[in-house]
């Protein structure tokens, strides 16, 4: 017996509706069995990972935070992934916004009107833009692997933003300690709803940067560039489409948008900058953005359901005290559902008996 | 001493250069698997934990290249029999693996663990200066030599590995002369997995014998870039591996004899250098071309 | 489907109720950066977590957040701490410093202690830290004593003031028996990274020093040592199962002692807004054994050790130099306590160029 895949004439619309739903059916009985393995309580365990964290406002608020920057990523990428330009450093341009948008309120913490804020989303957006660059000019200039010069480029900016706060930006009043001093109220990023929570206007710009990159896509001819060139180079090419522009174009706008969620991060949810700003949202963007099937409206969903997976694990760790590896095998399970599910639009599955195959391979001849 | 400083080197480039060696193979046939470090921390706690519990350092290394392949059919069954999207599968896939091994491992913490020692050959291992490094050090260290020059062999001077290249170049044309491309997709991500977890007992039963939490520490990205980095050639990932490990090891003894740079500019050396030879390879456009397997990365459906 | 969901909702409604009804009980919880599996930082302070359940009994339940990476989520992780019912919240980083305030101002019934911190913006914060440069002071001692080179190895993390303390305490100490003795210093940049700790002490020995001792938490370096046949010291919890015939001591934190007095504190309701900065004397920083060294040497420490234990004397105790040759302390004079919290200098006789 073994299984066979057979593609569909076109996508299943009914299962592209339905898949999400079989993925959720396939991850509550792993995870009832798992938990019971581990003498939980699978349905506890389960209800603080799903629905604990969706019962009370401050918790969407934090879900809303944790979830922007892995949207406004994730966005980004899926132009890069779309015209098939591997960037993985997103980490790397996300950390170089953070540091280029710090720079007014860290170096000239004086300086203090309503300038500030727009100058330094400004300045980080320029700046993950410009830390893209590297990587797309290599590629288009020299053809060198940009998987690899992107990936490269993240350890560096770590080891930057490291160097930065523990020596020339350190904040002179914080005992020495390795972090900047604390962003001055005109340089933090105004919460959405003060009274109820303290999502940022992070949110808010994930959500716009989603609609317009889906508009761009759906709706402009240079979305039908991004598309042809990633599906047949030749092809773009007789389009009278230039390859190298589009590096720059996937290379500079998820660099921006990463920039741009870096400086958000920073200024709204850290409000300033430390050793370590980022638990990886740039390499968990990449994986948000393949759950929401390099669409930016599947990406919001995308990025709200990750984001819900680590609120509940910490729901889960404390309410019925499953261990953070425990939660994190889960996620990796939740993955593995979703994609494998996912296969379901494209193809139907069918399985085939030893018997029948022979049979079948008969009639061939 | 010098002796010394190159066995610590040929230590620190050992498991990259396993790893390494089998995602060579992974790629090869068309297939970009994410997910090494998840395969090597599990090849880590395996290792550990069968080393631990029979006290043979040996069982512990066998177990390990289990895990290691029975993870990667995980990876092979997704990305190939289902088609998912191998970026995000081989992602998901470290995840799972980080955290399936902190939860096995939780009681393995804080042990002593077993090492697998070094080789001793009278009379060869007691040459002065070169004895230790060629003929004293540990049995895998043989092992990751050997295997570059068998899948170097088996690339370019097999029957068996033109088949896979060809799998790699172009699936659709290897499916019409028929071959196997799945099949042989399998084979090479099962390779890959047995590598990935040979690499992780490394890390548990040679370089430190212990087991900890995400032990590996990125290595499994740092091999994934040495592929690329190779472009696709196994004695080049070789001289790529054991180019930073002296990267890695000579940060370590500038600092330590007190050259006044920032450590931080040191410890980004390695990857400041790889990004730089990297550039200076690929400007041989021709070179590259020719190296790079056409189908990476894409899903493969045999029409009926 | 619906009525599981309701289900679920009742029994955890019952769940809370009966969390109500038994108010007697403290819950005190706990958040670390790294895994409790890390052997180091975060494996001490569950230790720590599992003292106070022992020793308070029915009187307690504990709970506790693990790889709760600083900045934005660490707010949320102890917000969520918060409102799960913790009485105390032990936050065990420095970079949980801000978050710590910003919750506590919202959770004024809650306690927090914030491990290694100084602000306490609010009257139920209250900050700890230990003494540990008090057991460096000791492992210099037994370095310069034993060490044939006269030059040390020591794996270094970050450049942040306790660390650099460390860095001076034991170079002092070995001054005390050697005055011409050196220190080399390796940054790796890293709390935890086995092998590239490992990687560093073979590098620190390949040239030359013969002691090894770390401010980094995995016991690579101690296996090395003992694969070359050297000594080392260990590093937060007693590493000699590493290095059995390695280990000379070991700085052990032991947050036991503090975390069961204060919860205790909160059970009896007399927790008081403290700045604790407690060392041998008070019993959070032990000795692990001394081992493999001669007696005379072992005899040294011990004297060592208990000088510092009565208070009769501190390891930062005039005259000394700064590294370039510049007074620091007069004869007879005692650091500040709040320069040492911000040391950025080292003092004579460190190979090593201090990253500023």
């Amino acid at each position: 017996m073994r299984i066979e895949l057979v593609k569909r004439p076109q996508r299943s619309a009914l299962f592209g509706a339905i898949s999400p739903l079989i993925a959720l059916a396939l991850t509550i009985v792993a995870g009832a069995v798992l938990f019971s393995l581990l003498g939980k309580n699978p349905g506890t365990a389960l209800y603080y990972y799903f629905i604990d964290p969706l019962r009370e406002t401050w918790s969407l608020h934090e879900l809303a935070i944790k979830a922007a920057p892995l949207i406004l990523i994730a966005v980004g990428l899926s132009i890069c992934y779309l015209s098939n330009n591997w960037n993985i450093g997103a980490e790397g341009q996300f950390i170089l916004g953070a540091i280029a948008g710090s720079i007014l309120p860290v170096m000239f913490p004086q300086f203090q009107n309503a300038f500030v804020l727009p100058l330094m989303l400004l300045m980080g957006i320029i700046g993950g833009a410009a830390y893209a660059a590297i990587p797309a000019l290599l590629k288009a200039r020299f053809n060198t692997n940009e998987i690899l010069t992107s990936l490269m480029l993240v350890y560096v900016a770590q080891l930057f933003l490291d160097w930065l706060v523990r020596g020339p930006w350190r904040n002179p009043e914080g005992f020495n300690f390795p972090e900047t001093r604390t962003f001055h109220q005109f340089a933090v990023l105004p919460e959405i709803l003060p009274a109820s929570g303290r999502a940022n206007l992070g949110f808010v710009f994930a959500i716009l940067a989603a609609i317009a990159v889906w508009f761009m896509l759906t709706r402009t001819l240079k979305g039908f560039e991004v598309k042809v060139i990633g599906q047949s180079p030749r092809a773009g090419r007789f389009a009278g489409f230039s390859q190298s522009r589009m590096i720059f174009f996937a290379f500079l706008l998820s660099g921006a948008l990463a920039g741009l969620a870096g400086i958000s991060e920073v200024s709204g949810a850290i409000g300033q900058l430390r050793p370590t700003i980022s638990p990886g949202y740039g390499f968990t963007a990449i994986i948000v953005a393949f759950l929401g099937r390099l669409n930016p409206l599947g990406i919001v969903a995308a990025g709200l359901i990750l984001a819900l997976t680590y609120l509940g694990g910490e729901a889960a760790q404390i309410s019925v005290g499953l261990s953070d590896k425990v939660v994190r095998a889960f996620q990796g399970m939740i993955l593995f559902f979703v994609l494998a599910c996912d296969t379901l639009i494209l193809y139907r599955i069918r399985i085939v008996r030893p018997q029948a195959a022979a049979a079948g391979e008969a009639a061939h001849v | 001493m010098f002796e010394d400083i190159l066995i610590t080197i040929a230590t620190a480039a050992t498991p990259l250069l396993i790893a390494a060696i089998g995602e060579l193979v992974v790629e090869r046939s068309g297939v970009l698997n994410l997910g090494v470090e998840g395969m090597m921390i599990m090849g880590a706690v395996t290792g550990f934990g069968v080393a631990w519990t029979t006290g043979s350092p040996w069982l512990g290394v066998f177990a390990a290249i289990a895990v290691g392949i029975l993870f990667s059919l995980l990876f092979g069954f997704l990305t190939l029999t289902l088609v998912t999207n191998q970026v995000a599968t081989g992602l998901a896939l470290t995840l799972l693996g980080l955290g399936l091994s902190g939860m096995i491992g939780e009681n393995f913490v804080g042990l002593p663990g077993v090492k697998l020692t070094a080789i001793y050959i009278p009379v060869l291992t007691d040459i002065p200066y070169v004895g230790r490094l060629f003929f004293g050090q540990d049995p895998l260290f043989y092992v990751s030599v050997a295997l570059v020059a068998a899948v170097s062999y088996f690339l370019f001077y097999s029957k068996a590995g033109l088949t896979l290249r060809s799998v790699g170049d172009n699936h659709g044309s290897a499916h019409a002369l028929g071959i196997k491309v799945i099949a042989i997709r399998y084979l090479a991500v099962m390779f890959g997995g047995a590598c990935a977890g040979l690499a992780g007992a490394y890390l548990s039963l040679v370089y430190v014998p212990q087991w900890v939490e995400n032990m590996s520490a990125g290595r499994g990205w740092i091999a994934l870039a040495l592929v690329v980095f190779a472009s696709w050639r196994p004695w080049r990932v070789l001289t790529g591996a054991y180019l930073f490990g002296a990267v890695s090891i000579g940060q370590l003894h500038a600092q330590a004899l007190g050259i006044g740079v920032p450590s931080q500019l040191l410890s980004s050396l390695p990857y400041l250098a790889t990004v730089v030879v990297l550039v200076l390879i690929s400007r041989n456009k021709r070179l590259t071309l020719v190296n790079t397997p056409a189908s990476l990365g894409q899903p493969f459906v045999p029409d009926r | 489907m619906r009525k599981t969901l309701f289900a679920l909702a009742a029994s955890t409604a019952v769940l809370f109720s009966a969390g109500a009804l038994a108010q007697e009980k403290t819950k005190a919880c706990f958040i670390y950066v790294g895994p409790i599996g890390d052997f180091g930082w975060s494996y001490q302070h569950d230790q720590g977590r599992l003292e106070v359940e022992e020793a308070l009994g029915d009187a307690v339940e504990t709970s506790y957040l693990e790889s709760v990476p600083e900045g934005a989520d660490a707010e949320r992780a102890l917000e969520r701490l918060a409102l799960s019912g913790c009485d105390i919240i032990f936050t065990t980083s420095f970079g949980y410093m801000d978050a710590t305030n910003k919750v506590a101002a919202k959770f004024p019934d809650i306690k927090f202690e914030h491990a290694t911190g100084y602000k306490r913006e609010h009257a139920n914060v209250a900050t700890y830290n230990s003494k540990f440069h008090e057991g460096r002071y000791v492992q210099g001692v037994i370095a310069a004593s034993l060490s044939k080179a006269g030059v040390a190895g020591y794996i270094a993390s970050f450049p942040i003031p306790e660390v650099v303390m460390g860095i001076n305490a034991f170079v002092l100490g070995a001054q005390s028996v050697n005055p011409d003795f050196k220190v080399k210093v390796v940054w790796a940049n890293t709390w935890f990274d086995p092998g590239k700790e490992a990687d560093a002490a073979k590098a620190l020995i390949d040239q030359g020093v013969d002691i090894i001792t770390q401010h980094t938490d995995s016991t690579g370096p101690m296996q090395v040592a003992s694969e070359r046949g050297i000594k080392a010291f260990g590093q937060a919890s007693d590493m000699i199962k590493f290095g059995p015939e390695t280990q000379l001591t070991s700085i052990v934190d032991d947050w036991g002692p503090y975390y069961v007095e204060r919860v205790k504190a909160v059970h009896e309701g007399t927790w008081e807004q403290v700045d604790v900065w407690a060392g041998m004397k008070e019993g959070h920083v032990v000795m692990a054994p001394y081992t493999n060294m001669p007696d005379d040497v072992k005899k040294l420490a011990e004297e060592t050790e208990a000088k510092i234990k009565s208070g009769e004397f501190d390891p930062f105790t005039g005259p000394i130099k700064k590294q370039d040759g510049t007074e620091w302390l007069a004869e007879g004079e005692v650091a500040d306590p709040g320069v040492l919290l911000g040391l950025n200098f080292y003092v004579e006789g460190v190979d090593d160029k201090l990253p500023q």
